[in-house]
């Protein structure tokens, strides 16, 4: 693909691009808006849910699950995973690529789930914030650093940041903490619990590499 | 100080894990069976009369279920009733007419001077029109999108659909974006009944040819007419006894509290009972306001609200647009009904921070000793109600610096805009953004230290505060603080930042960077008193603590549990937090709101944990012999002083005392609980052994917390652009309750300060009255490249409890956001010049082209550019 990743991860392999999202939304006829009354021209002639229209079963990997799914042609992953998988970590703050709260990782890449189609991650690896800890409980140690550290207060945005991090270790495990921040710079906390973020984040990225 | 094992200890709190693995859930996160999606239909005209709907058309097309309009809203409640126990620092929350209770003492003076000063200067006049109640859906809407109607579907793209085929005619009403446009003679009205909001009331008042042209020229008008007016002391005799007197006009825009989470709700109905999944931060104090909206007795609402996506004041009994999904589901015979917000519609119907027009004038005697304090302040109030900031901006000033004469006058201006309400410090904020700058800038023409001149007029003690309206009865006793310590904490905060060496850093140039260093000051309410702790002991051995605070983030709603589980030594490990459900039986609570759970709820947990400790000694002395006093309780068992082997396990206490049931098991409470806790207790009277009360401690007067911050930042001369270096707080808020929870409180309150400064803004064409930063990346909140980084923020308490508190601990949620704001701007005028700063939010341009001419650059008083 010609264009660059959604999120500016260092080291991030190209991903779904701006362009092909918008000529998918444009092909669609309109993307699953939250915005009042703003994106929904023919959207009546094209909803999947209405008479005489088909929808499309797909497989998807999440979570290191292969999960049949019905998908309208216009339908965002984060929509996917709310509404149709029944993971409700992954959550919307802005519907629109601006505040990170639902981030998750598309072959170990941080995208924004709301501005990702989701037949275009047909065959990739999706991983939500349900899919971090083993299976027995344990916690990623991105999870347990927040945890040891009480990290973020309202923690809506707590799941986003969480799989950025996550993501963003992946590519530089020994970040110095101006190298985090930028690193987690496209998520947004409005409780601006930002110095207690870095915080667990370091200690984080710290119990990564002793582990 | 006392000993405690919780109290003062980090600790995981037990919501924790569930938010990190992605199963705690907010508001849309709840599934039922056949649930339904509702869009809203939002009006395009910021002030319009609907003359026509017609919804036939998207009412047939399949998959649509129902519509709901203003019609079928249920007549406004009347105003919330006042808490049951006196509680002179009660926030305002939303739909509370009037006073700015937020400002414990001069709340009550402000809100009579609104309703005394004008009527003192005119004959008696017909009654005043009184400001119409806000609902949900409206035929006459008084901003830009607020909501006309909602429309049930399968799924939110027919409902979008059916909204788009709904036929809504309008007819044009005038509107006000700008405040002063609206004082202009023969300038429009925000409202049908007039401009202005003086208590309950709206009036009309416009100023002079006079006053405008002074606008147009560029200064506010100091002398114009104002509608409320408050005193204390002679401010002209002050002004009169100054050796320095500076005044300055003075722009601060409007903010939007931007929840990550927004006010999404999602209803049902079963049983004849409604359940609502809402996004709000409080949950007992949300019941009756969420009932009225519904038009429901508040025993008949269930509400779930276990975890929150932030409020910071937009949410503190919910939101009225929580009634649009539970009144389509009672039309649809009880079917879930989803209502999702949206960003930008979070932007239209969940509120905002009136922004101000002002001018402040300040005396001061050489020494640095305030004289005099003159402010007037235009606050832009939104459609419905008399904000109150203005007000309490001028009550805090009269804390923080202990002025012997004051003077407030205000006007509360009608826009239509977004409806403004309670947004952190609302109104401390905004006085620390205002006044700290005009403080520093004393100090520099006096050659005074900025540490020194804040010291001298600081309070101390229980320090009195608060004006009066003008003609208010002598004698009236002000109002004093419970305890205050901002002094100990300019003086810690002096040690740790090495003040007296990096003050010396003031204006010193590398290259293109200016450093700017700067120390202010903040403070608001920290607790009110008055509600209800409940707490049961079963006898699986486990204490169950049911708080009626909601989980807004502040972790309050868990660290005041605490306090139960101390006075009778429980394990943390064997205590389970209920709460978030007001199905599980929880106790009356404060709002989460005017930092005042913390106190409150230490208070009232205190008071319950007192009486669980008196009925285990009770029960003790009638099982095993002796007087109550006899027994002491620890270890997880109730035993005699002195003979600890005469003893009865908690678990063995908890089955004793339902079998003798009475005041033991919770079929006997004391009488002066609330209500809501006496149906709890009721409800789970029978499980256990009961320690359930009210808090009736004793209080001499208002309770408030202090913030000193300290700040160095970088000011690139070439660009504008500036950066935190470092920043250190220290706190006055009492004992410290949970630390890694207080320092986010401080940090996060900082930081929201540095938001006002530096970025956030509210922009309206004012031609059209339609919003132009709807989104986050133009009305934007402060990111992780905003702040300090390679020096991690710093925070430290003094730790002086307060004494009308029993565990000594304070709330902590506002005074912080002050002094960030305070400090950061008082910074950036360090780096660049005194005066030439009026205006936040202050963007790199700002900062550019008034050091190239030399003065201020840029529209110092249009609101909302």
């Amino acid at each position: 693909m010609p264009e660059g990743p959604i999120t500016s991860v260092p080291g991030g392999q190209p991903g779904v691009s701006r362009r092909n999202f918008i000529k998918g939304v444009i092909a669609a006829g309109a993307t699953v808006s939250a915005s009042a009354y703003l994106f929904r021209a023919n959207i009546a002639g094209q909803d999947s849910s209405l008479p005489g229209s088909v929808e499309r079963l797909i497989t998807l990997n999440v979570n290191g699950q292969e999960r049949r799914v019905d998908v309208l042609k216009h339908e965002t992953l984060a929509m996917t995973l709310r509404y149709k998988l029944g993971l409700t970590g992954t959550k919307l703050g802005c519907d629109r690529a601006e505040c990170g709260a639902c981030t998750v990782l598309v072959d170990d890449v941080p995208h924004y789930s709301c501005s990702v189609l989701t037949h275009t991650v047909r065959g990739r690896k999706i991983v939500s914030i349900e899919g971090l800890a083993a299976p027995d409980g344990t916690l990623h140690p991105v999870q347990q650093a927040v945890v040891d550290g009480q990290g973020f207060q309202c923690a809506f945005c707590m799941p986003g940041f969480v799989m950025t991090a996550v993501g963003y270790l992946k590519t530089n495990p020994n970040p110095t903490r101006a190298e985090m921040a930028h690193g987690l710079s496209g998520n947004l906390c409005r409780c601006a619990d930002y110095n207690k973020i870095l915080d667990v984040m370091m200690n984080a990225a710290e119990g990564m590499r002793r582990a | 100080m006392a000993d405690y094992k919780l109290i003062g200890k980090n600790y995981v709190t037990p919501d924790l894990v569930a938010k990190v693995t992605g199963k705690a859930r907010y508001a849309e996160d709840y599934r039922a069976e056949g649930m339904l999606f509702v869009k809203l239909l939002l009006s395009p005209r910021p002030h319009a009369r609907v003359t026509r709907i017609d919804a036939s058309a998207a009412l047939s097309m399949p998959g649509v279920h129902a519509i709901l309009t203003a019609d079928d809203m249920p007549a406004p409640p009347p105003p919330p009733a006042p808490p049951p126990a006196p509680a002179p620092a009660a926030p305002r929350p939303q739909g509370e007419a009037g006073a700015p209770g937020a400002a414990a003492g001069a709340a009550a003076p402000a809100a009579a001077a609104a309703a005394a000063a004008p009527a003192a200067a005119q004959p008696p006049a017909p009654p005043r029109p009184r400001v119409p109640a806000e609902v949900a859906l409206t035929k006459e809407p008084v901003y830009e999108g607020e909501p006309i109607l909602a429309v049930a579907a399968d799924s939110e793209d027919i409902a979008a659909a059916a909204i788009e085929r709904i036929v809504v005619e309008y007819e044009p009403l005038p509107f006000v974006i700008d405040p002063l446009d609206s004082l202009r003679p023969g300038g429009p009205d925000g409202r049908l009944e007039g401009n202005v909001f003086v208590g309950a009331n709206v009036e009309t008042l416009k100023w002079t040819a006079a006053d405008i042209a002074r606008i147009e020229a560029g200064t506010f008008p100091a002398d114009a007419a104002a509608s409320e007016t408050l005193v204390f002391g002679d401010v002209e005799k002050g002004f009169a006894e100054a050796d320095l007197v500076i005044e300055r006009d003075h722009y601060q825009q409007t903010t939007s509290h931007q929840p990550l989470e927004s006010r999404t709700a999602m209803a049902y109905w079963q049983n004849g009972k409604c359940y609502l999944h809402g996004s709000t931060q409080s949950v007992a104090r949300t019941v009756a306001a969420a009932a009225g909206w519904i038009g429901i007795k508040p025993e008949e609402l269930v509400l779930i609200s276990e975890y929150t996506g932030g409020g910071f004041g937009s949410k503190i009994p919910g939101a009225q647009s929580m009634a649009i999904p539970a009144l389509l589901s009672r039309k649809l015979n009880g079917r879930p009904v989803m209502m999702r917000i949206s960003r930008e519609e979070e932007t239209y119907i969940g509120r905002t921070r009136p922004g101000y027009q002002g001018w402040l004038k300040m005396g001061f005697k050489k020494d640095g000793r305030l004289t005099a304090i003159d402010m007037f302040i235009v606050e832009a109030a939104g459609p419905y109600r008399r904000q109150g900031d203005h007000a309490t901006s001028a009550n805090n000033t009269s804390l923080m610096y202990q002025v012997p004469n004051m003077r407030f006058r205000g006007v509360s201006v009608a826009t239509n805009t977004p409806p403004g309400t309670s947004q952190r410090a609302p109104g401390g904020l905004q006085a620390s953004v205002m006044v700290e700058p005009m403080v520093d800038e004393a100090a520099r023409k006096l050659g005074l230290d900025r540490i020194a001149i804040r010291k001298i007029n600081s309070p101390e003690g229980q320090a009195q505060f608060g004006l009066a309206p003008v003609n208010a009865p002598p004698g009236r006793p002000r109002n004093k603080v419970t305890s205050c310590f901002v002094k100990e904490c300019l003086d810690k905060g002096a040690e740790l930042f090495n003040w007296a060496e990096r003050s010396k850093r003031s204006g010193q140039r590398r290259g293109n960077k200016v450093t700017g260093v700067a120390v202010a000051t903040g403070s608001y309410t920290a607790g009110s008193i008055g509600v209800d702790g409940l707490s049961v002991l079963k006898p699986d051995g486990k204490l169950y603590i049911h708080q009626g605070i909601g989980n807004l983030g502040t972790h309050s709603v868990i660290d005041t549990a605490r306090v139960i589980a101390e006075q009778v030594d429980m394990p943390w490990e064997k205590c389970v937090v209920v709460w978030g459900n007001t199905g599980n039986h929880v106790a009356w609570s404060s709002v989460q709101a005017g930092s005042q759970t913390t106190y409150a709820h230490s208070r009232a947990n205190y008071a319950a944990g007192q009486a669980l400790k008196r009925n285990l000694q009770e029960l003790a002395a009638l099982e095993l012999g002796g007087a109550p006093d006899d027994y002491d309780v620890g270890g997880e068992r109730v035993f005699r002083r002195g003979n600890p082997g005469r003893a009865i396990p908690f678990a063995k206490a908890a089955e004793l005392a339902i079998k003798r049931g009475g005041k033991f098991d919770g079929h006997e409470v004391p009488k002066e609980l609330n209500g809501m806790t006496k149906a709890s207790a009721a409800a789970l009277a029978g499980l256990g052994l009961m320690g359930v009360a009210r808090d009736n401690l004793p209080r001499d007067g208002s309770t408030y917390s202090f913030q000193a911050a300290f700040i160095e930042v970088e000011v690139d001369v070439e660009t504008g652009v500036y950066r935190i270096v470092d920043y250190l707080a220290v706190v006055d808020v009492g004992t410290v309750m949970h630390p890694n929870s207080l320092g986010g409180q401080i940090h996060g309150g900082g930081i929201q300060g540095f938001g006002h400064v530096r970025s956030q803004n509210l922009v309206y064409d004012r031609h059209y009255g339609a919003g132009l930063s709807n989104r986050m990346y133009n009305n934007k909140p402060p990111t992780l490249l905003d702040v300090p980084v390679e020096q991690p923020m710093r925070w430290a308490a003094v730790e002086l409890p307060d004494p009308t508190n029993p565990i000594g601990a304070k709330g902590i949620g506002e005074p912080a956001i002050g002094a960030g704001g305070g400090a950061l701007i008082c910074a950036l005028a360090d780096a660049v010049g005194d005066g030439i700063l009026r205006r936040t939010p202050v963007h790199p341009e700002q900062i550019l082209m008034s050091l190239a001419a030399g003065k201020p650059a840029y529209e110092t008083l249009t609101a909302f550019i």
